[in-house]
C-alpha cells in the first residue's frame, strides 16, 4: 500500500475526470460515426462506379493518414482560419470522422450482404423502397455486420487515447501529468490499462461470441 | 493382395467394425455396399492407417498396415484412395495437384512427375485443363482430378470411398465412367459405393455391410440378384 | 484564411530531415513486422497447444495486445519500465510496444488462417504418401499463407499509422521529425500537410507492392 501514498484523493479525482472525458469523446465518436457511416455505406452500396470511386477515395484519405496527424493538422488549421475550438470539440469532430470512415465500410458490406431475392420478395408484398431499406436491409445488413461493428468501436475507444495530442485531458494525458508529478508510473499506468482492458475485454468476446452464433 | 483378418474398430463406446475378414485379390474390383453407418468408409479409412484399428490385421502384399514398424508413407503410396469430398489442392493448378505426390512423395524430377501426371489426367479426360485451377471446375471433373492425382503415384491398389455421393446427378455418370475405364485397364479396386447398379456391373465381388459386419459375401448375381440373407434383401428393396 | 500565408520554402528546404523521419518510419514498422510475426507463430502455437501454461501465457499476451490502446504500451515501454529502473529509448519504446501488438494480432490471425484449412485436405496428402512435414511444406502452409496474406498486410499499413504516435514520446520518425521541425519554423500546417501527403503515399506504394506481390506469388485463386 505503501505505493499509493503519494496519490491523494484530488488525484483520484483528477484521473477519474480522465475516465470521464475519455467515455464521452468515444461514445459520441461512435454515435456519431455510425450515424454517419451507415448513411455513406449506403450511398456506396447503392450508387453507381462513379460516386464510389469518389467517395471510396475521401474515405481512404481518412484511413491512410494517422490520426494524430489529422488532429493536429485539423486543430491547426481552424486556429489559423481564426475559429480556434476546444480540444474537445475539435477532437470530436476529427475522431468522428475517422469512426465515420471505417464504419462506412462496415454498412456498405452489411447492405451488400442482403440477399437480392430478399429484397425482391419484400417488394412483391408491397413494400415501397423506403419500407425494405427500413425494415429488411438494415436489420438484416446490420445484424450480419454487428461483429465487425464492436471491433470498429472499440479501436475507437483505444485510438480515442490519441486526442491527447492536442490538448483533451482524456486517461491517458490524465495519466502521463499524474505520472510527472507523482514519479509513479508503474502503479498508475496499471491502473489506466486496466480500465481500458475492463471495457475492451468483454466487448470482445461478446462480439466474438455474437461471430460464433451467427456461424451455426 | 489385400488381406483383411478379423478387424474390430471402435470410436469411443460405439463399435463400428466387429469383426471384418475380407480378401481381395490383384485385378479384382470388390464393391461394398450397406447402409450409413455400417462401417464401410470406416474400413477403406483402416486399410490406409488414416484410422487405426483395435483388433484383427490388414496385410496388404505381405504387410502388416497398422504393425508400429511399417513405413505407413511408403505404404500409402501403393493404396491410392479418393474420397467422397474430392478435396482437391485449391492454390495447385490441375497439372501441379497430380504432380506434386510423384515428386515429393516418389522423388521424381519436376519433368518426369509432369509426364506421368499428364498422362493420367488426359486418361481421366482431363486432358485440356491441365494449367486451369479446380476450384473454377464442376465437382464431376475435380472428382476426376483427384481420382488422377491419386493414379499418378502409379499405385496398384485404388480405394473409393463414395465417389460419386457429394456429387450432383448429372455429373455422376462422367465418374463412373472414369471407374469402368479403371477396371478395364485390370486396376485392383475396393469400391464403397451406393450405386447398385453400377456395383453390379464393375463387380467381381459384393459385400454388403451390415451394423459392422460382412452380412453377406459373392458375386454381384448372388449377392444382388438372389440375396440370401434377409437384411440384404429389405436394403435392395429400399434402394432399388 | 485571408491573413494566412503559407511558406512553403521552410518546408521544402527541410524536406531531407522528413525523408529521414519518414525511412525511420518504414524502418520501425518493418522490423516490428518480422519481429512480431516471429512472436506471432509462437503464441498461435501456444493458444493451440495443449500444454496449459503455455496457452495462458500465448492468451494473456494476445487479449492485453489487442484489448488496450497502442499509445498506453508506448508509455509502459516508455515511462513503466523507467519504475525497474530500465530506460528505453523513444525508438525502442515505440518498437517494443508495436511488436507486442502485431504479435497479438497476428497470432490470432495465424491460428484463424489455420484453422480455415479443412483437415480433408490433411487426409486427402496423407492418402498420397506424403508425411506430416510434406503435407505442411506443401498443402497447408501454402493455403494459410494465402489466407493470411491480405490481413498481414493490413497489419503493416496500422504499424506504419501507429508509429506516428512516436511523436508523444519525442521519438525521430515522421510525424516526431514534423514536430521537431515546425516547432523551429512555427510553419505548423505546412510541415504536418506535407507530412500527410508522405503518410499516405507511403501506405499506398506499400498496397500497391503487396498487390504486386500477390499477383506474382499466388498465381491460384482461392475462394
Amino acid at each position: 500500500m505503501n505505493l499509493f501514498t503519494p496519490l491523494s484523493w484530488n488525484d483520484a479525482g483528477f484521473i477519474l475526470t480522465g475516465i470521464l472525458n475519455t467515455v464521452y469523446i468515444s461514445v459520441i465518436a461512435i454515435v456519431v460515426g455510425s450515424l454517419l457511416g451507415l448513411l455513406i455505406g449506403f450511398i456506396r452500396a447503392e450508387s453507381n462506379k462513379t460516386v464510389n470511386v469518389f467517395l471510396g477515395a475521401v474515405l481512404d484519405v481518412l484511413r491512410s493518414v494517422p490520426l494524430i496527424i489529422q488532429l493536429i493538422l485539423f486543430s491547426t488549421f481552424i486556429g489559423v482560419m481564426g475559429f480556434p475550438l476546444p480540444p474537445f470539440v475539435t477532437g470530436s469532430i476529427i475522431l468522428s470522422l475517422y469512426t465515420m470512415a471505417f464504419m462506412s465500410e462496415v454498412f456498405r458490406s452489411g447492405f451488400n450482404s442482403v440477399p437480392v431475392s430478399m429484397v425482391k420478395a419484400s417488394r412483391s408484398l408491397g413494400m415501397n423502397y423506403l419500407q425494405t431499406v427500413r425494415y429488411i436491409r438494415i436489420p438484416i445488413g446490420m445484424r450480419a455486420v454487428f461483429p465487425s461493428w464492436i471491433g470498429v468501436a472499440l479501436s475507437v475507444i483505444k485510438d480515442s487515447a490519441l486526442v491527447s495530442v492536442i490538448g483533451y485531458m482524456e486517461l491517458l494525458r490524465t495519466a502521463e501529468q499524474l505520472i510527472s508529478r507523482t514519479q509513479q508510473p508503474l502503479m498508475i499506468l496499471i491502473g489506466v490499462g486496466l480500465f481500458y482492458f475492463m471495457i475492451s475485454y468483454p466487448l470482445s468476446r461478446y462480439g466474438k461470441y455474437i461471430e460464433r452464433k451467427m456461424e451455426i | 493382395m489385400i488381406e483383411i483378418k478379423g478387424v474390430h474398430k471402435s470410436f469411443g463406446d460405439l463399435e463400428v467394425l466387429k469383426g471384418i475378414d475380407l480378401t481381395v485379390n490383384r485385378g479384382e474390383v470388390v464393391s461394398i455396399i450397406g447402409a450409413s453407418g455400417s462401417g464401410k468408409s470406416t474400413l477403406l479409412y483402416c486399410i490406409n492407417a488414416i484410422e487405426s484399428i483395435n483388433k484383427g490385421n490388414i496385410i496388404v502384399d505381405g504387410i502388416d498396415v497398422h504393425d508400429k514398424k511399417t513405413d505407413i508413407n511408403a505404404l500409402r503410396q501403393n493404396l491410392g484412395m479418393v474420397f467422397q469430398q474430392w478435396n482437391s489442392f485449391p492454390h495447385l493448378t490441375v497439372l501441379e495437384n497430380a504432380a506434386l505426390a510423384p515428386q515429393v512423395v516418389k522423388g521424381f524430377s519436376k519433368e518426369k512427375a509432369e509426364e506421368i501426371a499428364t498422362k493420367e489426367l488426359k486418361h481421366v479426360g482431363l486432358g485440356d485443363k491441365l494449367h486451369e485451377y479446380p476450384t473454377k471446375m464442376s465437382g464431376g471433373q475435380q472428382q476426376r482430378l483427384a481420382i488422377a492425382r491419386a493414379l499418378a503415384m502409379e499405385p496398384p491398389y485404388m480405394l473409393f470411398d463414395e465417389v460419386t455421393s457429394a456429387l450432383d446427378p448429372e455429373l455422376v455418370g462422367e465418374v463412373l465412367d472414369t471407374l469402368r475405364l479403371l477396371r478395364d485397364d485390370g486396376m485392383t479396386m475396393i469400391c464403397v459405393t451406393h450405386e447398385i447398379a453400377f456395383a453390379k456391373e464393375v463387380s467381381d465381388k459384393v459385400a454388403f455391410f451390415h451394423e459392422g459386419l460382412i452380412e453377406e459375401i459373392g458375386t454381384p448375381q448372388e449377392v444382388l440378384d438372389n440375396p440370401q440373407k434377409e437384411r440384404t434383401q429389405q436394403f435392395l428393396s429400399k434402394v432399388l | 484564411m485571408d491573413n494566412y500565408e503559407f511558406h512553403w520554402n521552410v518546408v521544402f528546404d527541410a524536406f531531407p530531415q522528413l525523408l529521414t523521419g519518414a525511412f525511420t518510419t518504414v524502418h520501425v514498422s518493418v522490423l516490428s513486422m518480422l519481429v512480431g510475426i516471429i512472436i506471432a507463430v509462437l503464441l498461435a502455437l501456444g493458444k493451440m497447444s495443449e500444454t496449459k501454461v503455455f496457452y495462458h501465457i500465448a492468451n494473456i499476451w494476445i487479449e492485453i495486445a489487442r484489448n488496450t490502446p497502442a499509445l498506453f504500451l508506448i508509455y509502459m515501454a516508455y515511462f513503466g519500465l523507467g519504475a525497474y529502473g530500465i530506460h528505453l529509448s523513444p525508438y525502442v519504446s515505440v518498437f517494443s510496444a508495436l511488436v507486442f501488438i502485431n504479435a497479438g494480432y497476428l497470432a490470432e490471425t495465424f491460428r484463424g488462417g489455420f484453422q480455415s484449412i479443412p483437415k480433408t485436405q490433411y487426409s486427402a496428402a496423407k492418402s498420397l504418401g506424403m508425411n506430416n512435414i510434406k503435407v505442411y511444406r506443401y498443402i497447408i502452409l501454402p493455403q494459410m499463407f494465402r489466407r493470411i496474406y491480405h490481413p498481414m498486410t493490413n497489419q503493416f499499413v496500422w504499424s506504419i499509422l501507429m508509429s506516428s504516435l512516436g511523436i508523444l514520446v519525442g521519438m525521430n520518425e515522421l510525424s516526431g521529425e514534423t514536430q521537431r521541425l515546425q516547432s523551429t519554423s512555427f510553419r505548423t500546417l505546412e510541415f504536418f500537410m506535407v507530412a500527410a501527403v508522405m503518410y499516405y503515399v507511403i501506405t499506398k506504394l506499400v498496397l500497391l507492392a503487396a498487390d504486386l506481390i500477390a499477383k506474382k506469388v499466388f498465381k491460384g485463386e482461392i475462394s
